[in-house]
């Protein structure tokens, strides 16, 4: 079974390799969406300063979301989930694996680019490291998230458009602890609450959604 | 099978999963729902627009409550008993269910609807805006969301019966979420501002005005039934539109 979903992840992080453009996609569009806030609101560093972990927050969760469509598209277009639902191996592990190569390609990107955009909201770098924790979590729970609803969204033509319908409202709590921590900390305040409510997120996220995407998936393998 | 049906108590249930007797029976409670809930929303409307005083504090105005407090517990209501259908159509493969569903998601997006306006009327005059981020107007917000999702993912799909599944497993996945995300906004709330607005208010409602809302509160609930007992009929009939016997009741 480990060497199946060894296979399993070596062959996905090949093909995320060799469409590179196609991942860094999210990034460019965190560093852009990023960048119309000073632009849209105005630089002045104390308004970017209180706007900061918000703004990098909710950047890296429109990020997230444009990867999230390509998460299953390939392998049910060309045929490889259905091999893989009748595979021996439990779907609901197949299914983990693959958003754990998509979150490795798209997540966490986000996450070595965030510090990076912080400097330039003037985000206190004594708080860097919250913030990448924050992510760090936040986005492995966006990645789970995003891929019930790319299963579900799967084999439909407007799944780009349907996608965040779906994903947006369940990604609120995250994004809500997310920006806690990371305000906190820049506020010198001890952030360990929205962490460990992050963290719990994502245990509760990690146990629990993987049959949701498997059953998403057979839903529509079926259709 | 039908002896261990029986055995348990079951084949009451297992009828339900018939079309014809799933439509018959839903014709036949809707009267039984929409009487007793005019009756009740005509006395509701009385007690609480003549008969009960004006609040000491908000005058007039708190009369949205009669509105606003029933239409806010069945757009949660509502959200439940899609959940708790979806999960019978997913896990008994109860087609009929799925239709209790789909009928139940517009039903329950048009009172949380309601909830989010007479909140942001009530709000005009008492909070002097017509939005505050207030924990329950945010969730409630968050919740429409996710009956838009449910309803637009369950068109999406060409195959109605894929699309029942589909928007069933989103109705699952959301009916684990929705207490985090309430929670999530109240924590979130509290980190801006106290919950000031509603501490001290419901509990000690004065008698005069909390019979008028158990009025408000049952009529609606009976009005949601009789609508949901309806929309049933509306969804089964649609499901079944090359059956004989849906042409001829239709």
């Amino acid at each position: 079974m480990s060497r199946a979903l060894s296979a399993l992840l070596v062959r996905d992080l090949k093909l995320a390799y060799r469409r590179r453009g196609e991942v860094l996609t999210p990034a460019m569009f965190f560093i852009l969406v990023t960048i119309l806030f000073p632009l849209g609101l105005s630089p002045q560093p104390e308004l970017l300063r209180s706007i900061a972990p918000g703004v990098l927050w909710t950047a890296a969760l429109l990020a997230g979301l444009i990867g999230q469509e390509s998460l299953l598209k390939g392998d049910f277009e060309d045929g490889s989930l259905e091999q893989l639902a009748l595979a021996p191996l439990p779907l609901e592990l197949t299914a983990l694996a693959r958003v754990a190569t998509h979150w490795l390609t798209t997540g966490l990107p986000l996450v070595i680019l965030a510090p990076l955009l912080g400097l330039m909201l003037d985000y206190p770098v004594q708080a860097m490291g919250t913030l990448v924790l924050s992510l760090l979590l936040g986005t492995s729970i966006l990645s789970l998230l995003g891929a019930v609803g790319a299963a579900l969204t799967v084999g439909l033509r407007q799944s780009g458009m349907l996608l965040p319908i779906l994903v947006l409202p369940l990604a609120v709590p995250v994004l809500i602890f997310g920006a806690q921590a990371a305000a906190q900390a820049a506020h010198g305040e001890d952030p360990a609450g929205a962490l460990y409510l992050l963290a719990a997120l994502l245990a509760l996220g990690l146990t629990l959604i993987p049959f949701a995407i498997a059953a998403a998936v057979r839903v529509s393998l079926e259709s | 099978m039908a002896a261990l049906n029986n055995k348990y108590g079951w084949a009451w249930f297992h009828r339900f999963a018939s079309p014809p007797y799933l439509y018959r029976v839903a014709g036949l409670l809707v009267p039984w729902f929409a009487w007793p809930a005019a009756a009740l929303i005509a006395v509701g409307l009385y007690g609480g627009l003549w008969s009960s005083p004006p609040d000491y504090q908000q005058g007039d105005g708190f009369r949205i409550i009669y509105i606003h407090v029933p239409s806010a517990y069945l757009s949660m209501m509502g959200y439940a008993i899609l959940a708790v259908a979806s999960a019978v159509g997913l896990v008994w493969r109860m087609k009929l269910a799925h239709a209790v569903a789909a009928a139940a998601a517009p039903l329950g997006a048009s009172f949380t609807f309601l909830a989010l306006v007479t909140g942001a009327l009530w709000g005009k005059p008492m909070w002097g805006t017509f939005w505050v981020w207030d924990a329950r107007l945010t969730s409630e917000l968050i919740l429409l969301f996710l009956y838009f999702g449910f309803i637009a993912l369950r068109r999406a799909y060409e195959d109605p019966r894929s699309g029942d599944r589909a928007a069933a497993v989103l109705a699952l996945v959301g009916v684990v979420n929705l207490p985090i995300i309430h929670y999530s906004v109240v924590w979130w709330n509290s980190l801006h501002q106290g919950a000031t607005v509603f501490v001290g208010q419901g509990s000690d409602i004065a008698p005069g005005m909390l019979w008028p809302l158990l009025c408000m509160i049952f009529g609606f609930t009976l009005l949601f039934a009789a609508c949901l007992a309806r929309s049933v009929q509306a969804e089964v009939l649609e499901r079944e539109r090359g059956a004989a016997w849906a042409a001829e009741v239709a």
